[in-house]
């Protein structure tokens, strides 16, 4: 059974002109000790399907499956529970810790809040090994967040998400921020923590050469809907959306001269209250009047699925 | 013909009770109309510090300006009163900010935000109706759909918050645009279509740049000269040719290009320099870097190397050449 399964799930924002439909039924599995990874262009809900998974903001309809069991409608004691094993790691390591907080108090307040430690000498100790696990120097615990640069602060968030040894971490662009070396660190270190402790993480960037070292699997997203899903070398190699590809193809490479694929154009995408059909279809290549009727994953190859009428059997 | 911008040893730091934080450390680059220079380097290194003492903006409480000069347009900005550099970021000089929520103010629709940018900075003066199309016209140029103008920042995704931050840099039209790392929270995509508005600027208008970034790949797209940065010091600057292929560089340069995730890697794990920055209240005498530095000698432990600021210059003891000795 897999560890989260997200099924039809949907959030609706009501705004002045409309619904914006920020996330318009997904379904995910996630293994334990798996990395989904998830991508997709700015604004097309990645951050918001983190929030619903987590049950940090309310579903407007769909279910989020835990071991089996439908997470949205636990009471407030089981929810309770929950939290202890799932945990959220931001992009802005900056923005998302307290910073009148020091280093010590931001580690030890989910320890706190769960009576994780039975004194405050095994507080302590937990603390400064959680430190060590992410390469945080023990001189650090007294600093305040902009005491420290970012590659730390980063550091410092993700000591907190392992404080209650989570089984779930959704880690929402966090290297976005970084330079390429400590980003490198990072990704090493989430590699180590995973294969240590086997959580399961889904993964959110922009970023394809991140998401193509840290995956097991993919899900592209486009405009609140995932449009193709597969494992991380399949999709690589075997794109099948005119979106995936095209994604693809605008990788900057760092060298020069290199020109990248052409920029995808066409109408700006507008999730508000979105007519039926391919969302992709005002900017696809390849688009027709079919692309207007109803268009759902299926299943190409083992594990491939794909959302396009290109692909469709029937 | 003189530089539109030249910077000469700027220095900053940060005070605070117990310590003074080197930021900056005596850089020096300089930049010609309609050319855009990169500023590279780990976080840390000083490069947004950089950024804002270009623009005056630093914290007033504790950042300061030790030493050097900002030479814009012929003139220092740093002996310029306070309302004539207003006038200046005002006219001549725009920054798209590394948070995006610095330029944002979270009670003011998205549409009034950039309705006033292009209010305070345009020289004509538009008519009401105007205003409105040019507002909907940026709004569509960073792919943010005109209908959603109404709706506040807080209703905005991440790297649909950067964009309106594009959007208003975008609408003043600046002589000098200052882009802190204006990218990272973008798709690709969305990168390339903003990347191509830059370049817009650049050859229609003669706009320069300078595009602070960690991005490589941006680099190579966008910039003409590179300076890459390291604990408050330019490291080494040169064409990006020279930074891309040349054979000589600066060893962090060198651990910077092995630490990026490659595409074609088949290995998963990747290769970080190894150990940290230096702790930038306590900077070490010699070189920067020495500490982290494979090839380090013994001059690196007592003498800083230097470096020109012209033409292809690293400043690290391997390349006797542009040895300056100590400073
Ligand atoms: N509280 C809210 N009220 C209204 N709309 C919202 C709210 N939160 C998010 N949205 C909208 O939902 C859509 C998806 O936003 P989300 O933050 O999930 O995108 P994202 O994929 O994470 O984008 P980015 O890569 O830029 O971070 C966007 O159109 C956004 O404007
Ligand atoms: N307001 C401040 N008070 C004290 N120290 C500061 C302040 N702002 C920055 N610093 C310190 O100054 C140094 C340079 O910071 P700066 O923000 O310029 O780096 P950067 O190169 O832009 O890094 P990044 O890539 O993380 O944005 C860092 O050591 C930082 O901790
Ligand atoms: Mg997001
Ligand atoms: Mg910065």
């Amino acid at each position: 059974m897999a560890l989260i399964e997200l099924v039809n799930l949907k959030k609706y924002f009501k705004v002045g002109s409309g619904y914006l439909h920020a996330v318009d039924g997904v379904s995910l599995k996630i293994d334990e000790g798996r990395t989904m990874g998830v991508v997709g262009e700015s604004g097309c809900g990645k951050s918001t399907l983190g929030r619903l998974s987590l049950r940090l903001i309310e579903a407007s309809a769909g279910e989020v499956l835990c071991r089996g069991e439908d997470i949205l409608k636990f009471d407030a004691r089981r929810m309770r529970e929950l939290r202890r094993e799932m945990q959220i790691i931001f992009q802005d390591p900056f923005s998302s810790l307290d910073p009148r907080m020091a280093v010590f108090d931001i580690i030890s307040e989910p320890l706190v809040e769960y009576k994780a430690c039975k004194n405050r000498k095994t507080l302590e100790e937990t603390v400064i090994g959680l430190m060590e696990t992410v390469g945080l120097a023990e001189n650090y615990i007294n600093a305040y967040p902009h005491e420290m640069d970012g590659g730390r602060r980063q550091r410092v968030g993700i000591a907190r998400a392992l404080a209650l040894k989570p089984k779930f971490i959704v880690c929402d662009e966090p290297v976005s921020a970084l330079d390429v070396s400590i980003q490198a660190q990072i990704l090493n270190l989430l590699m180590d923590l995973q294969d240590a402790m086997g959580m399961a993480y889904m993964f959110i960037t922009h970023d394809l050469s991140v998401v193509k070292h840290i995956s097991t699997e993919i899900a592209v997203m486009y405009l609140g809907q995932c449009v193709e899903t597969a494992a991380t070398e399949e999709l690589f190699q075997n794109p099948l959306h005119p979106y995936t590809r095209a994604l693809l193809s605008a990788i900057p490479e760092p060298r020069i001269g290199k020109n990248r694929g052409k920029v995808i154009r066409g109408e700006v995408s507008d999730p508000i209250d979105p007519a039926p059909g391919c969302r992709f279809a005002p900017r696809c290549d390849f688009s027709s009047a079919a692309c207007g009727g109803d268009i759902r994953l299926e299943e190409q190859r083992g594990g491939h699925f794909v959302a396009c009428r290109l692909y469709q059997t029937k | 013909m003189g530089h539109l911008l030249e910077i000469k040893g700027l220095r900053v730091e940060y005070r605070s009770d117990e310590s003074i934080v080197k930021a900056v450390n005596g850089v020096s680059f300089s930049l010609d109309k309609g050319t855009v220079i990169g500023l590279v380097g780990e976080t840390g290194a000083g490069k947004t510090t950089t950024a804002l003492g270009i623009m005056r903006l630093l914290p007033a409480m504790t950042g300061r300006i030790t030493g050097g000069e900002i030479m814009f347009k012929g003139e220092d900005l740093l002996k310029k009163p306070p309302g004539d550099m207003r006038a200046v970021r005002g006219a001549m000089i725009s920054m798209i900010f590394q948070d995006p929520m610095t330029s944002l103010n979270p009670v003011v629709s998205v549409g009034d935000q950039i309705r006033e940018s292009l209010e305070i900075h345009s020289v004509d003066s538009r008519s009401g109706s105007a205003m409105d199309a040019k507002v909907d016209e940026l709004l569509e140029l960073v792919n943010i759909p005109s209908r959603r103008k109404k709706e506040y920042p807080h209703q905005f995704s991440g790297g649909m918050r950067q964009r309106v931050g594009i959007a208003m840099a975008l609408a003043c039209e600046p002589e000098l645009l200052i882009a802190d790392e204006p990218t990272t929270a973008l798709d690709v995509t969305i990168q390339a279509q903003v990347l191509e508005l830059m370049r817009g600027l650049k050859d229609k208008l003669e706009t320069s740049m300078i595009m602070i970034t960690h991005d490589l790949g941006v680099v190579a797209e966008i910039c003409d000269r590179v300076a890459i940065m390291y604990a408050g010091e330019v490291v080494e600057q040169g064409s990006v040719r020279d930074i891309f292929e040349s054979e000589r560089h600066h060893p962090y340069t060198e651990g910077l290009f092995g630490a990026i995730p490659s595409l074609a890697a088949a290995s998963r794990r990747l290769a970080p320099i190894d150990g940290l920055m230096p702790d930038p209240t306590d900077l070490p005498i010699g070189c920067k870097f020495a500490e982290r530095c494979k090839y380090r000698e013994a001059v690196c432990g007592h003498t800083a190397p230097g470096a020109d600021a012209e033409g292809h210059a690293i400043a690290c003891h391997r390349f006797a050449g542009k040895r300056h000795g100590a400073d």
